[in-house]
């Protein structure tokens, strides 16, 4: 079981009550695929990811970054049970969508990048490691389903 | 960096697993899959059961690409543009895996080799293989 602090449970709901998901969930996944370009192999059909212009502008990406970040929502409202929350998903991505776990860690990443941009000075290393310690144990329940 | 004495013995040693090639490509995929299951996930194309020829015929390919980087050490970079290009623009796995598949070969060296094996060699191929990976990673961006 994962121990939340006090400070990091306040700080992940503040956060996130505060967060336009879909414009944090739309240049998280953009953001991924310019500066790890190997991830656009999952989205072969997502149409024109051939420069930085094109992929933030992408329809596609900017939909798929939104149902990323609401499905990130189930981890914020059971953070007692992250793990459980994403058994079926876990599987989803490890036996349907076939996504390299790795991958996850760097979504997260761009994801911290994003916020912080965002936040300015208010993103201290307190919230941060708050933040970084939420995902990672999304980016752990994802990865645990692979077989 | 490799010294004079580690390119003769990475040499050495690749030339004595060419004609086993298939067995030592296909052990060290396999001990991939089964150590770290998410590597699987870039071979839906192939049947990588045990003892499958996919799998030996895959491993078999591995094993020649890195004779021929052994035999080619100064001149990793040409000799592997066209596999540099390939693994970039068109295999696009995450470059970890670079690192977990080279531990899987050294693995599958040492069971084959034993007290062979030596720390010498085993710091040599390390290099090598560290060297030959990044050069599959350069184009990556």
């Amino acid at each position: 079981m994962v121990e939340w602090t006090e400070f990091e449970r306040a700080t992940i709901q503040n956060l996130f009550s505060k967060m336009d998901y879909d414009t944090v969930g739309q240049q998280s996944l953009a953001r991924c695929l310019i500066v790890y370009p190997w991830t656009q192999r999952y989205f072969g059909n997502f149409g024109n990811l051939y420069n930085a212009a094109a992929i933030m502008g992408n329809p596609n990406v900017a939909a798929h970054g939104k149902v990323v970040l609401h499905g990130l929502d189930r981890a914020v409202k059971n953070m007692d049970d992250i793990k459980a929350t994403y058994a079926e998903l876990s599987v989803l991505h490890s036996e349907k969508l076939k996504v390299d776990p790795d991958n996850f860690r760097l979504l997260a990443d761009c994801m911290t990048v994003v916020v912080a941009a965002q936040q300015g000075a208010a993103f201290t290393p307190d919230v941060q490691a708050a933040l970084q310690k939420f995902l990672s144990v999304v980016v752990s329940a994802l990865g645990r389903q692979y077989h | 960096m490799l010294s004079k004495t580690e390119k003769e013995l990475i040499v050495q040693i690749w030339e004595k697993l060419l004609p086993v090639a298939e067995d030592i490509g296909s052990e060290a995929l396999l001990r991939m899959f089964i150590t770290f299951p998410k590597t699987k996930t870039y071979f839906n194309h192939l049947d990588i059961g045990p003892g499958s020829q996919h799998l030996r015929c895959h491993g078999k390919k591995i094993i020649e690409a890195l004779a021929e980087g052994a035999r080619n050490i100064s001149t990793l970079t040409t000799t592997l543009a066209h596999l540099s290009r390939f693994h970039a623009y068109q295999l696009r796995i995450h470059p970890t895996n670079f690192k977990l598949f080279n531990h899987c070969i050294l693995v599958t060296l040492a069971c084959k080799m034993g007290d062979h094996f030596t720390p010498a060699a085993h710091a040599a191929i390390d290099k090598f293989l560290s060297a030959f990976s990044a050069v599959l990673a350069e184009k990556f961006r």
